[in-house]
């Protein structure tokens, strides 16, 4: 079981030490990682994703529940505990998405894939757009819907406690719904995002600047309110979108309507 | 010296995670030179030169590229104990699948990459199977599920070997790489060190030049492809034309 993960601060890009010494993460926390781009987010992400002990880059170190990676389970383990999509990843097997997931269920020897197989579908379903059917190429999905079936994969047959997210906006699913989702089965969630609403939906945001964790920051109250806000004009931007997509023009009584 | 051999596909990314490994390893003050052994043409030695260490590229040109990288061994090595390296990097290329370079006091290691397929790791054969140390490279672009189910089946292939994930482009995991490198024997002598996996043997018409095709100028050791049924359906009657 892992209750929390922390990150050792290690050195910026200048070889000065972190601003911020330790960040601990529990679980079912989201943690936002911002920062502009080349500040270091990917990176923090990378030193999760291999339970770095001082030999990467930045020379962070990881702890699980106050111990050392390595000291809480050997490398089989540890592997199996932090699972990663980012913006960058593509399905590239030549397979139906159902032989697929059976695939990875089976691999991961993991009862009832089919079962598995079906949810895994399901979920990616609600965060995609687009519906993805089970005898689909994976080399054929959109963008779209790619992300939303290796995060729906992610969460249920990789079934990592630690899940890393990279820059997902763009990925045209459901930020929140997965999000929600994932943050709920109690896992650790770190999301590297530009988008405000994600940010602010985040518990905490770490900032990085220049290679090192720069600044920590709880959600306030205030940001909360203000997160409904943009969910609002969210809604609206959605409301709009679909309108246009089906054919609607607008004339004064639809803006009355709306 | 320890004498480190790497194999893999082409385009694994050997060369990316090696000149990564290196740079750590001169870092320490440590001596490294590198050798690259290919078919015809390689640019791999402007990459390994670039870090400003000793450099030889060795051609095997009309030769079986695996008979000619194990018949230099011995010079190689004593080119990189004449350079005073305390780790000699030898990059292979152009080996077949039936061959394996590893040899026995060496440090072999295998790249693969996370694109080239779930059925590869079971492909690449002996390469991979004796293997000391396998890279799983380009992870950056494939799916989780995919690299689970990619390491797995190269887990599969050979369970003695570390594997580790690596990444050409940014070096992630090639500390671990040199640590482990650090970690492995040095070899006072490479002549009487044995091949980990035999060579295949090569004396047959083609072996000496020979360019035309069909049984009549074939001589010495040629192997046929066993065709099962269609061998007897072959003997009795002609073959079906290709022209419909
Ligand atoms: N995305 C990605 N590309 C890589 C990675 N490793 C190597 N490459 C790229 O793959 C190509 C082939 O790499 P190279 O080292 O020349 O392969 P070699 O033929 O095995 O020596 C180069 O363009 C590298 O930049 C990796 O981990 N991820
Ligand atoms: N603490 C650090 N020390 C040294 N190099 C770093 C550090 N953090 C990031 N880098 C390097 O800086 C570059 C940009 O970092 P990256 O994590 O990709 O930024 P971002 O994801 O925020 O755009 C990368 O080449 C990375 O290896
Ligand atoms: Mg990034
Ligand atoms: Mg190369
Ligand atoms: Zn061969
Ligand atoms: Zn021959």
């Amino acid at each position: 079981m892992i209750d929390s993960i922390s990150v050792i601060g290690g050195k910026d890009k200048d070889g000065a030490a972190e601003a911020i010494p330790l960040l601990d993460i529990r679980a079912g926390e989201i943690l936002a990682v911002v920062g502009t781009t080349g500040s270091g987010k990917s990176m923090l992400i990378a030193d999760i994703e291999q339970w770095a002990d001082g030999e990467t880059p930045s020379q962070r170190r990881i702890l699980i529940n106050q111990m050392p990676a390595g000291e809480f389970a050997d490398d089989r383990v540890l592997r199996g505990m932090a699972a990663e999509v980012s913006q960058n990843m593509n399905f590239v097997m030549d397979m139906s998405v159902k032989d697929f997931l059976n695939l990875h269920a089976c691999s991961r020897h993991l009862e009832q894939a089919e079962m598995l197989a079906e949810q895994v579908l399901n979920y990616a379903n609600r965060l995609s757009g687009e519906p993805i059917g089970s005898q689909d190429k994976l080399t054929v999905l959109s963008g779209g819907q790619s992300r939303a079936l290796m995060v729906a994969d992610v969460a249920l047959i990789s079934d990592a406690p630690v899940v890393l997210l990279d820059e997902l906006e763009n990925a045209g699913i459901d930020r929140l719904a997965a999000l929600k989702g994932l943050a709920l089965q109690n896992k650790i969630v770190v999301l590297v995002t530009h988008d405000p609403m994600l940010a602010l939906l985040a518990d905490r945001r770490v900032v990085m600047k220049n290679g090192g964790m720069f600044k920590l920051h709880s959600t306030t109250p205030e940001e909360k309110l203000l997160l409904k806000k943009l969910e609002q004009s969210n809604r609206q931007i959605s409301f709009w979108r679909e309108q246009l997509r089906l054919g609607f023009t607008v004339n004064e009584e639809a803006l009355k309507q709306y | 010296m320890r004498f480190i051999i790497v194999s893999g596909p082409p385009s694994a990314g050997k060369t990316a995670v090696m000149i990564h490994t290196i740079r750590h390893l001169l870092k320490d003050g440590i001596k490294v030179a590198a050798c690259k052994i290919d078919c015809l043409k390689t640019s791999d030695d402007d990459n390994y030169r670039a870090l400003g260490i000793p450099v030889a590229v060795g051609l095997s040109e009309y030769l079986c590229p695996d008979h000619f990288f194990a018949a230099n061994l011995e010079e190689i090595y004593a080119w990189g104990s004449y350079h005073g390296a305390e780790i000699l990097i030898l990059e292979t290329a152009g080996l077949c699948h039936r061959c394996a370079p590893a040899v026995q006091g060496c440090q072999s290691i295998c790249v693969i990459d996370n694109l080239s397929g779930i059925d590869t790791p079971q492909k690449v054969g002996p390469m991979l199977s004796t293997a000391d140390v396998v890279l799983i490279s380009k992870g950056d672009v494939v799916s989780q599920a995919e690299r689970e189910v990619f390491r797995q089946r190269v887990e599969m292939a050979n369970p003695d070997a570390a594997v580790l994930s690596v990444n050409g482009l940014n070096g992630q995991g090639s500390l671990k790489l040199k640590k482990i490198i650090m970690e492995s024997a040095s070899v006072n002598r490479i002549e009487g060190q044995e091949l980990r996996c035999s060579m295949p043997a090569a004396i047959c018409s083609y072996c000496t030049g020979e360019t035309m095709i069909g049984s009549s100028y074939q001589m010495g050791n040629v192997k046929k492809v066993d065709f099962g049924k269609f061998e007897k359906m072959r003997s009795k009657e002609p073959l079906p034309s290709s022209d419909v």
